[in-house]
């Protein structure tokens, strides 16, 4: 006889198993699809917003850059000499060069982008910057329209024309660089991106009206031979200029929010493991539930792949039908959250873009593959556990192949645990945490994993004893009996709660560390701050400081200094450091006493972990030319991710003679009125300035921090509440099942004389110290992954660090949920098991 | 003279189990095509044993088991699957009717592990409802049947893919004396009807009295009680 394969002769036999299966109990296929649908959607909505925002503000980027090849590009906000531009037009492949100015402006609360350009040397090298008059009858009466080369001509990009709700011919005051000047809205700029909110002048008017003449903050260039014009520019460029390529420039813009939305896409798969978790729960109960019939079959002549398959191939319907309505609902989410939260989900990193959901076909595709594994996977355990058993045994006593003397392995958990620490602490990846990560889900399931080892250790002691009442004794010898049921009831609600107990003591550490930072640097009464490249000049500074009342006021510089051009720059700050003792100074490391000779800088510790800046070491940067500073010490500082360096403010002054300061810090005399003296100090500013000019307590300032920082994690503690949620609704559902399939035993055991009310005490029991397990499991894993997160994630990703505080309050509460929660489960499970007589509990196949 | 074709040919089985304790050595059988073999025996002493070992879901310690001139210790476990998808036939104390499936797709569930047609598995799954006389309930599902039905539906699946070897473990065990009488009569009728060689094992002197032999199961192996 032939060999035939049997799976394919079998299919037959197959298909009624599956198809029989889903007909009798839909609601178990319909929860586990929901599972993975809820993982499919949040991971896949997160994901489009993050590329939607990104590709918004790669659009307003290349709109201001005018998408030139190359660039010569200032290294901070004070320009270059203008005469670089002669020497770099003359240079060796250069076909044309074109010179921009670049301000911060505001139109009112409108902010935009204010490049000034030669209007004839941007049409060759960057097109889309060309402002273009309008022309037909619909333009207005005024037939004086404002040419290119007009002074007074702006030319605005659509993005800019919707936001300051003007028209073409709108007259509207532009303040930049402390200059507030009346420009007319001559014309559009067709070619400009549609979220690049910029407007466009003439060079010679922007620097004259705005106040920087002879300076510049960009050359443009076209160019014949690339290779050769690199080489020829990189002799000619002056140390505050950086030679730009567009790469550079879209790995400068997205490096700084990469971080972030790396973090937020592996947050959003905790929910899409969760579910994975909560279909192998259900299909495990499935597994056992139809162990008999599996026995039958195999008894019959199905091969063991045969019963690997019905259970895969439940799997993969599972899974496709949750990533295809994962998918769908992904979009509908990215479109909320978009209109709702905007293109950062409140990280900060793309304000003032407006996004729209761009659809990613490889996005969609990588999440219904994530979607079909976590079902594929959730089902592959039990299916070989259904495919491992013998069934002779199983036709003959199904209920009795449990053994209470089977001790339960640990090592497969210690391995996983053991193998996810080494992983933890392995270095970065390009900046990202990668080999965190893989730490984290290793340990997640060693975690799960040894569920059974933990609840047959945490429970030996009370099986040793158990009490006096039977429904506890019960309870406690069921469970010691059988951990392996327990755990599969708890592995999806361990997994979520061990990574929300992760999440949560990550964001109380993070909170609290960052509340303990701004209550040290906010030392001062009040807090001045000019916008739009405003500056107090030295005569405003004095009329400040002659206020009654004010006993020392602090003024600062901060401006963005390109170090490499295809990294963010860093903040340059400049403050009377006085020795080091500077509040903003929140030292944890210095150098030992520095000689006199050289220049202090104190580097923070995202700048110090970005280049490697260590204390007593010499670092030259892009200040005045090139210059020499010696790092004096490391100080903690969880405002700028992408790095800061402090001077003290007379360096800086000496250096650059830029005398403009945009930031004030007051010391009030005691017992003064700080709101009071806030408005003296307002009335002080010249008329221009005074709109500029944002006056702030520290307690104000704290606070808004804090609601900043809420709101960027205001996705992380959804995303935990959904991952708890899904985790809630498995342990509900497993529990229910069990209980259900366990009829037979409550009905022999009413035989025996339990009431109903016994039976109920003992589910309660059972499930208490079923959902106690889990906490207790879940809450001890996720306070290591805890440290993963807070050690080597966090300052892996943005470079800080920070100690660990643990969310007492929080660990109480999701204890108690869990379980209340499972012991309610199981004792509704319970009446609705016990609803029939007893006699008919205990009779076989009806 | 020849008699009828030997389709079981059990010789000088053994087996102990964990303890350990020596069931049955010795045992030899031989069942031909059209008879019911009865095998007797106490609680404990190996009868199901027996039967898991003719089924190929167990292995002897010593001596062969050949199925239709096949034997059993030459197979590998894919072997012994496929042969009991083709050639033997089973009977349970418990029914195993899978309350999901139809009766009709219950009594095909052999057919269809051989074979995709699922038209030819219906029309023979309606014929073996009619010839255990419930041709008219292949629709509906195990709840709507009393115990006595649900093992005539056990008999039906059992005979459906014409199987050289028909195996019963108790076939009786959870049914009354009146029902259990023509539950018996029933099944032994197939077994002669269909031509398979059938082994029953039970406790019950009565319902050994159908079949064609007796045998008694002990330490010794088999001993004849009673024979044609």
């Amino acid at each position: 006889m032939a060999a035939e394969p049997g799976l394919l002769s079998g299919r037959l036999a197959l298909g009624w198993l599956i198809g029989g299966e889903w007909r009798f109990h839909p609601a178990r296929f319909l929860t586990t699809a929901v599972a993975i649908a809820v993982g499919v959607a949040l991971g896949f909505a997160v994901h489009l917003v993050n590329g939607s925002a990104l590709a918004s503000f790669d659009g307003a980027v290349r709109g201001v850059n005018g998408a030139a090849e190359l660039s010569i590009r200032a290294t901070s906000p004070l320009g270059i000499d203008e005469r670089l531009y002669p020497r770099v037009a003359r240079a060796a492949a250069i076909v044309d060069a074109s010179p921009v100015v670049r301000l911060d402006a505001r139109v009112g609360a409108v902010r935009l982008t204010l490049l000034g350009i030669d209007v004839i040397r941007a049409g060759a090298v960057t097109p889309s910057l060309v402002g273009l008059p309008p022309r037909g009858p619909d333009t207005g009466d005024d037939p004086d329209n404002g040419s290119v080369f007009d002074e007074a001509s702006l030319f605005v990009s659509r993005a800019a024309l919707a936001r300051l709700r003007v028209a073409v011919g709108d007259r509207v005051t532009v303040t930049a660089n402390g200059h507030a000047v009346l420009l007319r809205v001559a014309g559009t700029l067709p070619a400009a991106d549609a979220d690049a909110a910029i407007g466009v002048m003439d060079i010679a008017a922007a620097q004259w009206r705005f106040g920087r003449l002879g300076r510049i903050d960009r050359i443009d260039l076209a160019l014949s031979d690339r290779q050769v014009a690199q080489a020829s520019l990189a002799r000619l460029l002056p140390a505050d200029a950086v030679l730009s390529t567009a790469e550079a420039r879209d790995a400068q813009g997205s490096a700084l929010s990469r971080a972030y939305r790396v973090n937020l896409d592996m947050l959003a798969l905790v929910a899409l493991l969760t579910g994975g978790f909560l279909v192998y729960s259900a299909q495990s109960l499935s597994v056992a539930r139809r162990q008999r019939a599996f026995a039958l079959l195999r008894t019959l002549g199905m091969p063991r792949g045969g019963v690997v398959a019905a259970v895969v191939v439940e799997g993969v319907a599972i899974g496709i039908v949750g990533a295809v309505a994962g998918l769908a609902a992904g979009c509908g989410l990215a479109w909320a959250a978009l209109r709702w939260f905007g293109g950062d989900l409140g990280g900060g990193y793309f304000a003032g873009g407006a996004a729209r959901v761009v659809f990613q076909p490889a996005a969609a595709a990588g999440f219904f593959a994530l979607g079909l594994l976590a079902a594929v996977l959730g089902s592959a355990i039990p299916a070989r556990a259904a495919a491992r058993a013998a069934p002779a045994a199983a036709l003959k006593n199904a209920g009795d192949v449990l053994d209470p003397r089977r001790p339960v392995a640990w090592w497969p958990a210690a391995v996983l645990l053991a193998a996810g620490g080494a992983a933890a602490l392995l270095p970065a990846i390009g900046g990202l945490p990668l080999f965190g990560f893989v730490g984290m889900a290793a340990m997640l399931a060693g975690g799960v994993a040894g569920v059974p080892w933990f609840a047959r250790t945490l429970l030996a002691l009370l099986a040793r004893h158990p009490g006096r009442s039977v429904p506890a004794q019960l309870a406690v010898r069921h469970l010691h009996g059988a951990p392996g049921e327990a755990a599969t009831a708890l592995c999806g609600i361990v997994a979520s709660t061990a990574l929300m107990i992760a999440m949560a003591t990550m964001v109380t550490s993070f909170r609290g560390a960052v509340d303990t930072w701004l209550g040290q640097v906010l030392g001062a009464d009040l807090y001045l701050r000019a916008n739009a490249g405003a500056s107090f000049d030295p005569a405003t500074r004095a009329r400040l400081a002659a206020i009654p009342g004010v006993e020392r006021l602090a003024f600062s510089r901060q401006l963005p200094l390109t170090i490499a051009a295809d990294r963010p720059p860093i903040s340059l700050i400049a403050r009377p450091e006085r020795g080091g003792r500077d509040p903003l100074l929140v030292l944890i490391d210095r150098a030992p006493a520095l000689p006199a000779t050289v220049l202090p800088i104190w580097v923070s510790e995202p700048a110090q972990r970005l280049y490697g800046w260590d204390p007593g070491e010499t670092i030259t940067l892009p200040i005045a030319g090139r210059t020499r500073f010696t790092v004096a010490g490391v100080w903690r500082d969880y405002g700028r991710q992408a790095g800061a360096v402090l001077v003290d403010e007379a360096d800086y002054q000496r250096l650059t003679g830029d005398d403009g300061r945009d930031e004030v810090s007051a010391m009030l005399a005691p017992g003064s009125d700080a709101q009071a003296i806030g408005e003296a100090m307002t009335a002080r500013l010249p008329a221009g300035l005074r709109g500029q000019v944002e006056v702030t307590q520290p307690a104000a300032l704290r606070r808004l921090a804090l609601t900043l920082f809420d709101r960027s994690f205001a996705v992380t503690y959804l995303l935990e509440a959904v991952a708890i949620l899904v985790g809630l609704a498995g342990v509900a559902a497993t529990m229910s099942a069990q209980t259900i399939a366990r009829e037979r035993e409550f009905g022999m055991l009413r035989h025996l004389g339990l009431t109903r009310g016994q039976l109920g005490a003992m589910l309660a029991t059972e499930g208490a110290m079923v959902g106690l397990t889990g906490a207790l499991a879940g809450i001890g894993l996720g306070l290591v992954l805890a440290q993963v997160l807070i050690h080597v994630i966090n300052p892996q990703s943005f470079n800080w660090t920070m100690t660990t505080r643990i969310p007492v309050g929080t660990l109480l509460g999701v204890a108690a949920a869990l379980t209340g929660a499972a012991a309610a489960t199981a004792v509704l499970a319970g009446r609705r098991a016990t609803a029939r007589g007893a006699v008919q509990s205990v009779r076989e196949d009806w | 003279m020849s008699g009828p074709t030997i389709l079981l040919d059990v010789r000088a089985l053994g087996k102990s189990v964990p303890g350990p304790r020596r069931l049955f050595r010795q045992l030899d059988l031989r069942v031909g095509a059209g008879e019911l073999v009865a095998i007797i025996g106490e609680s404990g002493v190996g009868k199901s044993t027996l039967l898991n070992i003719l089924a190929g879901l167990d292995d002897a310690d010593e001596g062969s088991v050949a199925i239709d001139g096949t034997v059993l210790a030459t197979l590998d476990e894919a072997a012994r699957t496929r042969l009991r998808r083709e050639r033997i036939g089973f009977v349970f104390q418990a029914f195993h009717i899978l309350p999901y499936l139809t009766l009709r797709q219950n009594v095909a569930l052999p057919l269809a592990l051989v074979s995709p047609d699922a038209a030819a598995a219906d029309a023979r799954a309606i014929a073996m409802l009619a010839a255990v006389g419930l041709g008219d309930r292949g629709a509906g599902y195990a709840r709507d049947l009393s115990g006595g039905e649900l093992q005539r539906v056990a008999i039906a699946r059992a005979l459906a893919h014409r199987p050289a070897l028909i195996l019963a473990d108790e076939p009786t065990g959870n049914l009354d004396p009146e029902t259990a009488a023509r539950v018996l009569a029933l099944f032994a009728g197939a077994v002669r009807d269909n031509g398979a060689a059938g082994v029953m094992v039970t406790h019950s002197d009565a319902s050994a009295a159908v079949a064609d032999r007796v045998l008694t199961l002990g330490a010794d192996g088999l001993v004849e009680r009673r024979g044609r």
